[in-house]
């Protein structure tokens, strides 16, 4: 950059229409006061009014839109909408309902501002931080005056329609929270094991061959991940269902299993935990089958499966829900109930 | 009496002997020929055997015991099978160079040759998985990879990384890296569930399914990487660090020295 560009060279050349050459910054003063149309023209300042009337109500309007397409539209439903392409149309009309009506309170307090507030430019100095009484006292009187020359008291149709729109607004806040529910009743309690009694105990499926399994099938070291069976995975809810059914199945020499009441739940060292940890519900089966220890990939909760799955390390609060199992008349391992205690992750009112 | 005399050694006679003679040995022969054979076969198989059982006293007795039946610095070794020598021995991994929460992959000491001795020496121990042949780990179905890579997704990705790279267990423990692995040792692990791993025998996973499997990471090592840096294919992590300090730092090295080039900043 040369020299000539800075700016103590500016002064000299001389383009600016006020600067004399004794004072190349003098202060050119604030324009000439002009006057608006609606400062002259009471019906343009009425015009003005209904404009700014209109979007408040325009607002008011995409609220109770809001609120209507939230009750009315099917959360699956899609549209095709031109450039956006397929669209839910949910999404679509809450976004497009909820946007109109926070632009239009923007937009019309914008337009009332520029129209008919007062235009008067005032300069204010610059003054400390901290206001002393006067400067407070001051505050309040322009707070006053603002409020007067807003009209706010006398264009009662812009007060009405202000409020009416802010009010609305928040609704659609809270129609959303109607999303939280409806609450889970005891769903949480319940797995697709709980099809199964002594009476009618229910095969554990290998998730690899979509088999039943034999005892002898699972050898000590390994890991096998089971469903019940009846669940297939073309199953609409296959997802929702496999998420509080998964099992893991570990085979450990008895004489390894330091707790008695895992190792009856289980047949023969065969012991059949849920794979899904109790923190907060990521699928574990990182096993390590000299140490029997199952860890948890997403907070390294770690569990001892030869002590009941007691945690060993981690913040999970609770030891993984184990099955009961046994083998029938054939052969194969069946449960016989449902888990004990919820699978996943700890809420509330879990036991 | 001379013609009788000489009519009894007929000239062709030497010729029958000597057919009868061959007619006999190739019976004989084929008589006891694949019973020798047989024996051949047991005796090189003892002889293996015995040379294992030397190769075994000098790198492994130490801590396995000098028959295989394990001290308290090593494992017995009775039913572990040809396919567990083979995975260990082959991938460095035993004789193990320290104790430690886990044996790490180095370089092989030994020939095949010798590792099959070995084998044939714990293998004599007890019954125990067999080291599969190039069939059961060769895949040659295309369709094995898509089919190995849901079973994959199951029962490995927890520990070795959806893309096969491995990952961290407790105390000091990891999942190595699947990238460049033997086709017959993935199948050999899977078998046998080397150190922590656990085992996935047959009767849960068919053979055809671990085959599938190893089709799954063999094509993992193959497939084009159309991102170029794959940052370790570890997800989020690396890619979010890389995005934080190249992405962000290259900015803020921009925002510096549009900063340090205006013409405020000169110095008059
Ligand atoms: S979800 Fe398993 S440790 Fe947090």
């Amino acid at each position: 950059m040369s020299e000539d560009k800075l700016p103590e060279s500016h002064g000299s050349a001389g383009q600016h229409e006020v600067a004399t050459h004794g004072d190349p910054f003098a202060d050119p003063g604030l324009p000439a006061h002009e006057p608006r149309r609606t400062d002259i023209d009471e019906r343009a300042a009425k015009r003005a009014e209904r404009q700014v009337s209109l979007m408040f109500v325009v607002s008011m309007l995409a609220t109770v839109g809001f609120i209507a397409s939230y009750v009315a539209i099917d959360a699956d439903k899609i549209v095709y909408i031109f450039p956006l392409g397929h669209v839910s149309a949910l999404n679509f009309a809450l976004g497009l309902t909820l946007g109109v009506a926070l632009f239009c309170i923007g937009a019309g307090a914008v337009h009332w501002a520029r129209t008919l507030m007062s235009d008067h430019e005032l300069p204010a100095e610059r003054h400390p931080i901290e206001a002393d009484d006067e400067v407070r006292a001051d505050v309040i009187e322009q707070f006053k005056t603002g409020a007067a020359e807003s009209g706010f008291g006398r264009r009662k149709m812009i007060r009405n329609t202000l409020i009416g729109s802010m009010a609305l607004v928040p609704l659609s806040g809270v129609v959303l929270l109607r999303d939280l529910g409806p609450l889970p009743e005891d769903k949480l309690q319940h797995t697709g094991w709980d099809l199964a009694t002594p009476e009618h105990p229910l095969p554990l499926v290998n998730m690899n061959t979509n088999k039943p399994m034999k005892a002898e099938d699972i050898v000590v070291g390994s890991l096998t991940f089971a469903k019940p069976e009846g669940l297939e995975e073309d199953d609409e809810f296959f997802q929702q269902q496999i998420a509080k059914d998964a099992l893991m199945l570990v085979r450990i020499a008895p004489e390894n299993i330091k707790d008695k009441d895992s190792a009856e739940l289980g047949f023969e060292g065969i012991l059949a935990y849920s794979k899904i940890c109790t923190h907060v519900g990521c699928p574990i089966s990182l096993y390590e089958q000299q140490t029997h220890h199952a860890l948890c990939p997403c907070h390294q909760s770690t569990f001892d499966l030869a002590d009941g799955a007691r945690v060993i390390f981690g913040p999970a609060g609770h030891p993984l829900p184990q099955l009961k199992i046994t083998t029938n008349e054939e052969g194969f391992l069946v449960a016989t109930g449902d888990f004990a205690e919820p699978v996943g992750p700890s809420f509330w009112e879990r036991s | 009496m001379k013609k009788l005399s000489a009519r009894r050694r007929h000239p062709l006679a030497a010729l029958v002997v000597l057919l009868l003679a061959l007619a006999a040995t190739g019976g004989l022969y084929a008589a006891f020929a694949p019973a020798e054979k047989a024996q051949a076969d047991t005796a090189a198989q003892s002889l293996a055997i015995d040379e294992g059982k030397k190769l075994f006293a000098v790198g492994c007795s130490s801590c396995h015991g000098l028959n295989g039946e394990g001290s308290s610095d090593g494992p017995s070794l009775v039913g572990v099978g040809s396919a567990a020598v083979d995975f260990q021995v082959a991938t460095g991994r035993m004789p193990a160079q320290q104790p430690g929460a886990q044996v790490p992959k180095k370089k092989n000491i030994y020939s095949q040759h010798e590792i099959d001795q070995l084998a044939a020496f714990v293998a004599s121990l007890g019954p125990g998985p067999v080291a599969p042949t190039e069939k059961q780990y060769t895949s040659t179905n295309p369709d094995d990879v898509a089919a190995g890579g849901e079973l994959f997704r199951t029962n490995c990705a927890q520990c070795h990384n959806f893309a096969g790279q491995g990952g961290a267990l407790t105390q000091g423990k990891y999942a190595p890296s699947l990238e460049g692995v033997d086709a017959k040792h993935i199948y050999e692990a899977m078998q046998t569930g080397p150190q922590n791993m656990p085992s996935f025998p047959d009767t849960t996973m068919p053979e055809e399914q671990k085959r599938q499997i190893v089709a799954f990471v063999r094509h993992l090592d193959e497939e084009p990487n159309p991102g170029g840096l794959t940052l370790g294919s570890l997800g989020p992590v690396t890619e979010g660090l890389f995005g934080w300090i190249f992405g962000l730092g290259v900015l803020i090295a921009v925002a510096i020295w549009v900063a340090a080039h205006t013409t405020k900043a000169r110095k008059s």
